[in-house]
């Protein structure tokens, strides 16, 4: 019996080719054998891998190591693959304590997968903030059920914490520092934001909704009891990219997503602009997506405290320049900007947007505001907040995945 | 002695539900196939197993390609236009790399790097690689993946050495998915309809032959069979048709609308009629740097502003495209790509 179960294993073994122990192939066959159900504890230390790691096919595994600091995956120097590690197609996924480092592309990538918990777990690249950095830190998309806990992304090019083309999304108790964008949620349904602090990116957090991607109109967003402050870091993100048009000094980004509910946060030293509402056109990219819904409807920015230093705004980036033209010299940016492009068919014959499309600004701490009227050649700019003085019915996000 | 053997039986029993490559039957040399006669080297197949080629194949590293499709005895694969074949439960790809010592003189001989197996199996495709040994006497079972250094005098007479990749078998999949099942790439009728060198006998159309051999069924007329044109050779298509068939086969595998890269918009099929859809004016999603600072993946007459030629000029892993399987530049597809880019209005 002994022996039969010893030649088992040397089967295995011969096959799984554990004569050549590198880190690299272990942990790679590890993740490649994983049984359903299975826990890969990775050890203690600095760990260097030349390819991504990669999981894919299985279900209710939990890539663990011993803690943010303590087990860290290099990708320094990676000459082959674009990500350090990549989940696709599974389900039930956990991956904690552990740091993710100088990946040549993303950070973690997880696409498809139901059911994936990030926890405690540290993306960034070292060094001074760069265009050279990967794009996403934690990059979960079109996955459903996907949880941010207590994680940290530094130094990414694009987005630190980027959830994109997803379904059902918890990011809290998060940081998100140096990077282009701190935490974004992009063409994502029902998605709850909150307690993180996004501080010393070039903008907070973004809400956004793309055209041409596979999953249209994100929305249901929650953005609550986050900290955002200091996000004045120069855009340093390859032009071409999205987010390489926001202006440094932004705090919150909603760009043509729909339903989206922010309260309670605190925007603070954010020197362009605390929070922006804008449709797609004042991009000025061409849109051809038939599908794709280029307006925000339905924005409610409640209970929130605006700060900041007095004095000008950045004079980087192409809607600073904006703001040149429509203000007096002099004259702050208002901390809450609205672009005023609605979109004609939701107006009623008054001009004014359908009670659940509307823009609603009420009762924030250092309340100022301007509606830049875009859409008619910024000809009527107002600082009037009463047309938007209004509560929209609360969001409720249907996210069930509290792990 | 009788809990023995009820754990015995349990734990066979869990083992062989660990899935059927983990189990002790995957051969672990090549030759235990018995794909080949003679000397294993040679690729000489055996009965039973058929050569083919592509009109326009994936490029890799310009490594050189040997393939065979072995189908179960007595079976066969029906046409069918448009999708890759159906081959049945049983059949095996095979496809061996290998760099000739010197392009431009095969006398000169070659080095097999690896061989690897697509085999259908009743749950599905499945992807086994074998890594050809020194002496180039056999090929052993590789699960998770390999770099090696490969050199060689390249078509002009120029020494090359670079790194090549061999996939782990997670990577297999990374190129080889279509709405995340493992599924062929390359074999369907337009591809192979073509003409191949079968032994010592004159050229024929690779279709016929396996309609003649019985391998394939309801073929009709030749001339009613799609044609993917060769990517290098103009008489076979215009320069749109032939950009577009080298899209096909090496990014739509990703960029199709079932596949691991539909998160981008971006669909390189073959078939592909919306203008944005295929890159024209399209702006990037998650390319990062990828994007080379420039706005679009194809700028019309513009190639030198496209992100599409940035990314297939770049060999950094962070940037470049297909994101596997390429250490160096495909200089000739390169010129094709932006002669076609270059003649858009």
């Amino acid at each position: 019996m002994k022996l039969y179960l010893l030649s088992l294993l040397a089967c295995l073994c011969t096959q799984l080719a554990w004569a050549q122990p590198t880190v690299q192939k272990r942990y790679q066959t590890q993740l490649i054998m994983a049984d359903n159900g299975s826990t890969i504890d990775l050890d203690a230390g600095t760990f260097t891998f030349t390819g991504s790691l990669s999981l894919q096919d299985k279900k209710r595994i939990v890539i663990r190591g011993k803690g943010i600091d303590k087990t860290i995956l290099s990708f320094k120097g990676q000459t082959d693959g674009a990500e350090g590690l990549r989940v696709s197609n599974a389900e039930d996924i956990v991956i904690e304590n552990l740091t993710v480092q100088d990946s040549k592309g993303d950070g973690i990538k997880t696409m498809n997968v139901k059911g994936i918990t990030f926890r405690n777990v540290k993306v960034e690249w070292t060094g001074a903030p760069k265009a050279e950095n990967g794009g996403y830190g934690l990059y979960p998309v079109q996955c459903d059920n996907v949880v941010i806990d207590g994680c940290t992304a530094i130094g990414a090019s694009d987005a630190g914490i980027y959830v994109g083309q997803s379904r059902g999304i918890v990011v809290k108790n998060s940081k998100a520092y140096h990077n282009v964008a701190g935490i974004e949620i992009e063409n994502s349904r029902n998605a709850d934001v909150f307690d993180n602090e996004a501080y010393e990116n070039t903008g907070g957090i973004l809400v956004f909704d793309l055209p041409d991607l596979v999953q249209k109109q994100g929305g249901n967003v929650r953005v609550f009891n986050n900290y955002v402050h200091d996000n004045n870091f120069p855009n340093f993100a390859p032009a071409g990219n999205i987010v390489a048009s926001v202006s440094d000094g932004t705090g919150l980004m909603i760009l043509a997503a729909n339903n989206v509910e922010v309260f309670n946060n605190r925007f603070i030293h954010n020197q362009t602009l605390g929070t922006a509402i804008i449709s797609y056109l004042l991009t000025e990219r061409p849109i051809t997506d038939k599908a794709y819904y280029p307006f925000a409807t339905g924005i409610s920015i409640h209970d929130n405290v605006y700060e900041r230093n007095a004095g000008p705004v950045s004079q980087r980036g192409r809607y600073n320049k904006l703001f040149s033209q429509v203000l007096k010299p002099g004259q702050d940016v208002p901390h809450i900007i609205y672009d005023g492009i609605a979109d004609p068919n939701t107006l009623d014959k008054d001009g004014k947007l359908q009670a659940d499309k509307r823009i609603c600004i009420r009762n924030n701490k250092n309340q100022s505001f301007v509606n830049l009227d875009a859409g008619r050649g910024f000809q009527h700019v107002s600082f009037n907040t009463t047309p938007f003085d209004c509560q929209l019915e609360p969001i409720k996000t249907s996210v069930s995945n509290n792990r | 002695m009788r809990t023995c053997l009820v754990w015995g039986v349990l734990l066979s029993i869990g083992w062989l539900m660990l899935g059927s490559w983990q189990t002790v039957t995957i051969p672990e040399k090549l030759s235990d196939y018995g794909f080949f006669k003679d000397k294993l080297a040679d690729q000489q197949p055996a009965d039973g197993v058929v050569p083919y080629a592509l009109n326009t194949p994936l490029f890799s590293d310009y490594a050189e390609k040997l393939r065979f499709v072995k189908l179960p005895a007595g079976q066969s694969v029906a046409y069918n236009d448009t999708a890759i074949l159906d081959f049945p439960v049983g059949t095996t790809l095979i496809k061996t790399f290998y760099y000739p010592n010197d392009f431009r003189n095969p006398d000169k001989g070659r080095r097999l790097i690896e061989t690897r197996l697509l085999i259908h199996q009743s749950e599905g495709w499945k992807a086994l690689d074998y890594v050809w040994n020194e002496d180039q006497t056999d090929a052993l079972l590789e699960v998770a993946g390999d770099t090696k250094t490969v050199s060689y005098i390249d078509a002009n007479g120029q020494f090359q050495q670079h790194p090549f990749v061999i996939p782990n078998l997670n990577q297999c999949k990374g190129c080889h998915n279509r709405a995340e099942v493992m599924t062929p790439i390359g074999p369907s009728v337009r591809q192979l309809n073509g003409d191949l060198t079968y032994g010592d006998k004159r050229p024929e159309n690779q279709l016929r032959h396996w309609q003649r051999t019985g391998i394939l069924t309801g073929l009709p007329a030749l001339e009613k069979c799609p044609k993917t044109p060769v990517w290098n050779k103009p008489e076979t298509g215009s320069i749109n048709d032939r950009a577009r068939a080298w899209l096909d086969i090496n990014c739509a595998h990703c960029h199709n609308p079932k596949g691991p890269a539909m998160t981008s918009g971006l669909n390189l099929n073959y078939s592909e009629k919306d203008p944005t859809a295929f890159g024209i004016q399209k702006t990037p999603v998650a390319a990062g740097r990828g994007s080379g600072g420039r706005t679009y993946d194809i700028v019309p007459g513009k190639p030198d502003e496209s992100i599409l030629i940035y990314r297939l000029e770049s060999t950094d892993p962070g940037e470049m495209m297909p994101e596997l399987g390429r250490k160096t530049v495909h200089r000739e597809s390169l010129v094709l790509l932006k002669e076609w880019i270059k003649a858009m209005k």
